[in-house]
């Protein structure tokens, strides 16, 4: 089970706390009717799938109810990072030259 | 060396000394007519399916780690044809009657045993989707039936009926020629065949890049053991698929998760069916051995961990204790997780990408098992003849941009 820091409560939470919420930094496009198909697809349905860090979606469902983003590494499950949704993804070479990976 | 009572006997003779290797481990050659990535049981399926019915017999499989050492070796050996649309009951019920004739077909005993499978409904809601699930396959010749709770006991005498159980079973979908086969045997058995017909088969051989030439169209591999000319390419790798398709530059509609399973200590013959239930998450059968086979859910997060949290497991056999009191007097031997490629109608897909002679078997989420030899008997005529066999027609990766989805995820008995 993960241990992940909520970044409005800015405590350490079990994962049973929070629901998952897939792919951070997938914005919806502005005027769905103008896109092709192709692009319509690759919002709903593509994802980047990394073997490495990946930014993510996550919702304390049991604490502040609010969604955050986190920075995972999907190989070791580790969390590099945990920052308020809004808030741009965080450098990735400098988390992972941080954590020593 | 073909396996029968005679040989058998001489072996046990001569003290078991003269068996032979059951597949040869070549060094890669510069080139081959079409490679394979990933050798589990899709992968050397679709090999043994090229040689034998496309006659294609200068081709390799290419395999990262060792041979079935990915899913086909991890997963609960469940088969069944009982999904909802035709275009799944086509390609399952293909793979379901290969699966009857398969040891023969590869004179190695692939241990299939239709046993039954049954699905646990729980809530109105189970019944209205397992009667509409009876009623579809009915309708395509496919065998399902309905079973009330007392029929279901009738049928696995485990099984706890009990109205005062926190979820009560109501009913019960059979498929009686559902059943389990042991798992190895079929990667072994396609391997051994592929080999016989001259595939070559090369383990700790990892991909690292795809070639390709001017007008965009593969040209080759790159791997740990050096550069292999082809101009068709199958990917077969599961879990990877995204990393691997992302070489030739190809995103993918797929999500990977850690799914896992367990088993118990052994015990002598207590079930002799396939129970499964998906509104909470568990299922059950016996293998040979004697050991209780559980798969439990995936993880709430993608990942290439191939662990999972003990809490999925946990929760499992919370399920698996009420359903089956007397579990509960076992213990757990062993758990492991698989990495599972899941798409967002939780069907595969098999076919044709942007890339011209790249060709793609994956998507099969939480229940590929069950499709290996259709899987590679029609990924094999996808690959030979460079267009998709009528049963995976639908399975295209373009289905995510026409909308033509194949939505079975309530026939896919792992909730994700």
């Amino acid at each position: 089970m993960l241990l992940i820091r909520c970044p409005v409560c800015e405590m350490d939470r079990p994962e049973l706390e929070f629901r998952y919420g897939g792919e951070a930094h997938v914005a919806r496009p502005l005027d769905p009717s103008s896109v092709s198909d192709q692009d319509w697809a690759e919002y709903l349905y593509f994802r980047s799938n990394p073997r490495g860090v990946h930014a993510e979606r996550w919702r304390h469902t049991s604490g502040c109810g609010r969604f955050f983003n986190a920075i995972r590494h999907t190989v070791t499950d580790r969390i590099l990072a945990t920052y308020k949704a809004g808030e741009p993804k965080p450098d990735l070479a400098t988390l992972t030259g941080e954590t020593g990976r | 060396m073909k396996f029968s009572a005679l040989t058998l006997l001489r072996q046990a003779l001569s003290g078991n000394t003269g068996w032979p290797e059951q597949w040869r481990s070549p060094e890669p050659k510069a080139s081959y007519d079409a490679v394979i990535v990933g050798a589990g049981g899709h992968g050397l399926a679709t090999a043994y399916y090229m040689a034998k019915e496309h006659g294609m017999r200068n081709i390799a499989v290419v395999e990262k780690g060792w041979l079935g050492g990915g899913n086909t070796g991890r997963n609960t050996t469940i088969i069944r044809s009982n999904y909802l649309w035709e275009e799944s009951q086509g390609l399952y019920e293909h793979a379901l009657k290969l699966w009857e004739g398969l040891s023969q077909e590869l004179n190695y005993n692939v241990m299939y045993s239709p046993r039954g499978v049954m699905m646990l409904a729980h809530n109105t809601h189970d019944v209205q989707v397992f009667k509409r699930h009876v009623h579809a396959n009915r309708l395509q010749g496919i065998d399902n039936e309905w079973l009330t709770p007392e029929q279901a006991k009738d049928f696995c005498p485990l099984l706890n009926i009990s109205k005062d159980i926190r979820y009560p079973i109501v009913g019960a979908a059979l498929q009686r020629r559902g059943g389990t086969a042991r798992h190895d045997a079929v990667a072994w058995g396609y391997a051994r065949g592929a080999s016989a017909m001259g595939v070559d088969i090369i383990q700790n051989c990892e991909v690292t890049g795809i070639d390709r030439d001017p007008s965009g169209a593969v040209s080759g591999l790159q791997t740990s053991r050096g550069p292999i000319r082809t101009k068709r390419v199958g990917v077969v790798a599961a879990g990877h698929t995204s990393v691997v398709m992302g070489m030739a530059g190809v995103r993918m509609p797929l999500e990977s998760y850690p799914l896992q399973a367990l088993v118990s200590e052994p015990v002598k013959p207590a079930m002799s069916c396939v129970v499964m239930s998906n509104t909470i998450h568990a299922y059950m059968s016996q293998s040979d051995k004697g050991e209780m086979v559980i798969g439990a859910g995936t993880d709430a997060y993608t990942s290439y961990s191939q662990t999972g949290g003990l809490h999925i497991s946990s929760h499992t056999l919370d399920a698996i204790c009420e359903l089956f009191p007397p579990v509960r007097r076992l213990r757990m031997l062993r758990n492991w997780g698989g990495i599972v490629d899941v798409t967002p109608d939780r069907s595969p897909i098999i076919g044709k990408t942007p890339v011209p002679g790249l060709f793609v078997n994956c998507g099969w989420g939480t229940g590929g098992f069950k499709a290996t030899p259709g899987s590679g008997n029609v990924f094999a005529h996808t690959v030979a003849t460079g267009e998709p066999h009528p049963i995976n027609a639908g399975f295209t990766l373009d289905r995510f941009r026409t909308g033509r989805l194949i939505d079975e995820a309530a026939a896919a008995a792992v909730a994700h």
